[in-house]
């Protein structure tokens, strides 16, 4: 690949993170003139992103939220873009100081972004920083996904998961290592488990915490529409539960962003449309964070909320970041988003009890020919990294031991 | 309900009646005359906002498959934004006899038009989503001035055309349970407070279910109803569609055509606005509420509009002062979210499917055009099938999703001829 390549077309350029101050201040500008609807008609979330919610969000986006705090933090980092495939692609890429580190790359979902990865960077590089020993070491490359944060968008349809993770083996590739592993959940999960599937012998093993592991039986008798199968454990029939509930009522913004991106002109024209539009993306996560709008301390802070979310904004990806659910739809897969994909390599399995679904550990084995860990742990929802780091920093750190 | 109240106030946007009249007391049946007036304020505003429109990157495929276009979309919004205008609307909707009246807490805004003719019949015409009373203007001097039109004075029509709850010049429910079932029933007594003992109502889009559960209801007065969206597709070929299996093998050709072209049109994503709004209507709405491109954006991905070529084509019917108005409507009333409310309240129940609007049940007599243009045209065996009491079976080669808008005299001729079983039996 690199033969024919021009050393140019090749290069890894560094790239310097920088935010007009005159589009932070129409931001703040159009969340203060924002045109309300009036509040639902029931007082629980069963309509979708509750009105009070949104207006303490607005209010706080509005007054004191502070971007430069959450851009100060990205231009400390090291970024760099290289071109492949046709597509410039950010990435963060931040080198451990100690020798032999483990090289690893993350990769983030909808509605996430390189801002969902930041809280890891310390604990993975800088392991004696952070409660872990020097052998624990990662060297971390976190990209931006195509047409997401400062990737560029895609002019042409084509990138879809499997030409992101071949763009994302061909990085690694060109970063010079020669054996890495990969972590992801939401798209991350899909593109790792699809690297899983490529299986580069560079790629010693993945690290997911977004699962696909539902059984095919399972699949066929909730796409039938009946009860859940007779014999599942506890683990399993709160799995179906997760899953009944998802398919039922959660799919309709993927539905949405799957057939008719270009649809939802209002998500760039709309700072409010696009929170409401990002914090509905799963039900338990959307609990949280009325948790945390409503002053209860956990996983995220508002700023955290709003770093993601400005970030969109500014980067105007809303409609670029949805089309990846159109790419998806383009290519006949032969089930749903969760269904097991048959990765042979070494995988490691990381569970949130509050995620789209707990993946059980016995579908998890079926699922993983070659599981090497899994944990389920207490608490946490859907952004794994960005809510729960020290969970994932220690699965990470515990799973890849051998590897090193 | 109270709590509520304030926050419905401030949301609510301000036209005259509205501000000036108090609302009256759930009891209270009286009927208030009611005139358009939007501030020129809210006129401003919304071509300020279209003028500061914040685009996003063009699609990446050569036609509408991902949604409505970048460049047609930013060519509209410019017309709307220094071109169109409202107040011409506006005086064509305040040429016209409009009232509210308050019923079971929410009030209904309508159009009342009574034809000069004796003993016309009374219609009630129930627009859809993402349409409104907008879509009806054109069909209101041919039924109620038919001598005018090519018809005879037997022909006549008294018409009342409401907004729906959330809709247009009509309230916003601030609880739930304006369901189409709700809703049939408000209808009924809105045409008893008018004094109608005799009428017919008429339906496409929710309008349709809408008109099928005040049969089903038999509301009282109403002889009999027209709709233009059939509940018509069987349960097997539903089925069939859902779990993406072939057709079933007894369909005819006919049949066997309508079945793809329902298959079609669930995988181009047609209906993922059904799917969303229904699901979570609150979601959507803050965009759409706060972005009139964004609003345009979401209304132009209704089926009904996949062929609209955004005013460029003479020969469609539909201009772009025509879509702006009805889309302006929305903007204007603040009615993207709770339009989009009525899904959420019908719960998933499929237009099309006659177990889900118990079609069976219907003993009074049911007309139905299918508009050749229309992306939706099961043929007259579903027909049957569906509504055993079915009276008039008729297809026309023009006309789409929104035939009432699109072609008004041929669709008042339709009328003209479903109903004529109820004349002349005072």
């Amino acid at each position: 690949m690199t033969q024919t390549a021009t050393a140019q077309q090749t290069d890894i350029r560094p790239f310097r993170v920088n935010f007009s101050a005159a589009d932070v201040a129409d931001l703040r500008r159009r969340v203060k003139a924002t045109k309300w609807p009036e509040r639902e008609t029931v007082n629980d979330a069963s309509q979708g992103v509750q009105f009070s919610t949104t207006q303490k969000l607005a209010n706080y986006w509005a007054t004191d939220y502070d971007w430069s705090k959450c851009e100060a933090k990205l231009k400390a980092l090291p970024h760099f873009i290289t071109e492949i495939d046709g597509l410039d692609i950010h990435f963060i890429h931040v080198k451990s100081k100690h020798p032999n580190a483990l090289p690893i790359i993350v990769t983030h979902g909808w509605p996430g972004s390189v801002i969902e990865q930041l809280k890891i960077i310390g604990p993975l590089t800088d392991p004696t920083a952070y409660g872990g020993s020097a052998s624990d070491a990662f060297d971390i490359v976190i990209p931006s996904l195509p047409g997401y944060g400062f990737t560029a968008k895609t002019k042409a349809p084509g990138w879809d998961v499997p030409r992101i993770s071949r763009a994302w083996i061909t990085l690694m590739k060109r970063l010079g290592y020669t054996r890495f592993v990969a972590q992801g959940g939401d798209w991350g999960n899909a593109i790792s488990e699809v690297m899983g599937l490529i299986a580069p012998s560079e790629l010693l093993a993945i690290s997911t915490n977004m699962p696909a592991t539902v059984p095919a039986e399972i699949s066929a008798a909730m796409a039938a529409g009946g009860p859940p199968p007779a014999g599942l454990t506890p683990d399993e029939l709160n799995a179906w539960k997760q899953l009944d509930f998802f398919y039922k009522k959660g799919l309709g913004y993927a539905n949405e962003m799957g057939l008719r991106p270009q649809t939802l002109y209002a998500l760039a024209d709309s700072p409010v449309g696009l929170a409401a539009w990002i914090l509905d993306h799963d039900s338990q996560s959307y609990d949280l964070i009325v948790r945390v709008f409503d002053g209860v301390p956990e996983g995220l802070t508002r700023d955290d909320i709003l770093d993601n979310i400005t970030f969109y904004w500014l980067t105007n990806t809303a409609v670029s970041s949805a089309r990846l659910y159109w790419e998806a739809r383009q290519t006949p897969s032969k089930g749903g988003f969760f269904d097991v994909r048959g990765v042979k390599i070494p995988v490691s399995v990381t569970v949130f009890p509050n995620e789209i679904y707990a993946a059980p550990e016995t579908w998890a084995k079926r699922a993983y020919s070659n599981l090497i860990y899994f944990k389920r742990h207490d608490k946490g929802t859907h952004f794994a990294a960005w809510e729960q780091p020290a969970y994932l920093t220690a699965d990470l750190r515990e799973s890849f031991r051998s590897f090193r | 309900m109270n709590r509520v109240w304030p926050l419905l106030l401030l949301a609510l946007p301000c036209y005259s009646q509205m501000t000036q009249v108090p609302t009256p007391p759930a009891t209270n049946t009286s009927i208030v005359p009611f005139h358009v007036q939007i501030p020129q304020a809210q006129i401003d505003d919304l071509r300020r906002r279209l003028a500061a429109t914040r685009w996003p990157d063009k699609e990446t495929v050569a036609d509408a498959s991902q949604g409505a276009q970048l460049a047609r979309m930013q060519e509209l919004v410019r017309y709307w934004g220094t071109g169109y205008d409202w107040r011409k609307a506006e005086a064509k909707l305040n040429a016209l006899p409009q009232f509210t009246t308050n019923i079971d807490g929410v009030d209904i805004h309508f159009i009342h038009v009574k034809s000069k003719e004796k003993n016309a019949l009374p219609l009630i015409v129930t627009h859809g989503w993402p349409g409104s009373v907008i879509e009806q203007l054109k069909i209101i001097d041919p039924l109620t001035n038919p001598t005018a039109h090519g018809g005879s004075a037997a022909d006549a029509f008294d018409v009342v055309i409401p907004s729906l709850p959330g809709y247009g010049f009509s309230g916003h429910p601030s609880g739930p349970g304006w369901d189409p079932t709700h809703i049939a029933r408000a209808w009924g007594e809105l045409m008893n407070r008018l004094g109608y003992t005799r009428y017919v109502a008429q339906g496409g889009d929710w309008g349709s279910p809408i008109s099928s559960e005040m049969a089903r209801q038999k509301v009282a007065g109403l002889l009999g109803i027209h709709i233009n969206l059939p509940a018509a597709v069987p349960p097997e070929v539903s089925a069939a569609l859902a779990r993406g299996l072939p057709p079933p093998d007894e369909l005819s050709e006919k049949e066997r055509a309508a079945f793809e072209t329902s298959k079609a049109i669930g995988k181009t994503g047609a209906l993922t606005y059904f799917a969303m709004m229904t699901a979570r209507p609150q979601a959507v709405g803050y965009g759409v509420t706060d972005s009139p491109a964004g609003l345009a954006g979401w209304i132009l991905v209704h089926p009904g509009f996949a062929k609209w070529a955004y005013g460029a084509e003479p020969a469609q019917p539909l201009t772009k002062d025509d879509v702006l108005d009805d889309i302006t409507l929305y903007w204007l009333t603040n009615t993207a979210t709770s339009s989009a409310r009525l899904y959420w309240e019908n719960g998933g129940r499929g237009a099309t499917s006659p177990t889900a609007w118990k079609t069976s049940e219907i003993s009074l007599p049911v007309a139905i055009t299918i508009f050749g243009e229309d992306a939706y045209r099961p043929p007259e065996t579903w027909a049957r099938r569906a509504y055993p009491s079915l009276a008039y079976f008729h297809e026309v080669a023009k006309g789409g999703h929104f035939a009432a808008w699109e072609q008004p005299e041929l669709f008042a001729s339709e009328l003209r001829a479903a109903f004529k079983q109820f004349r002349g039996q005072q």
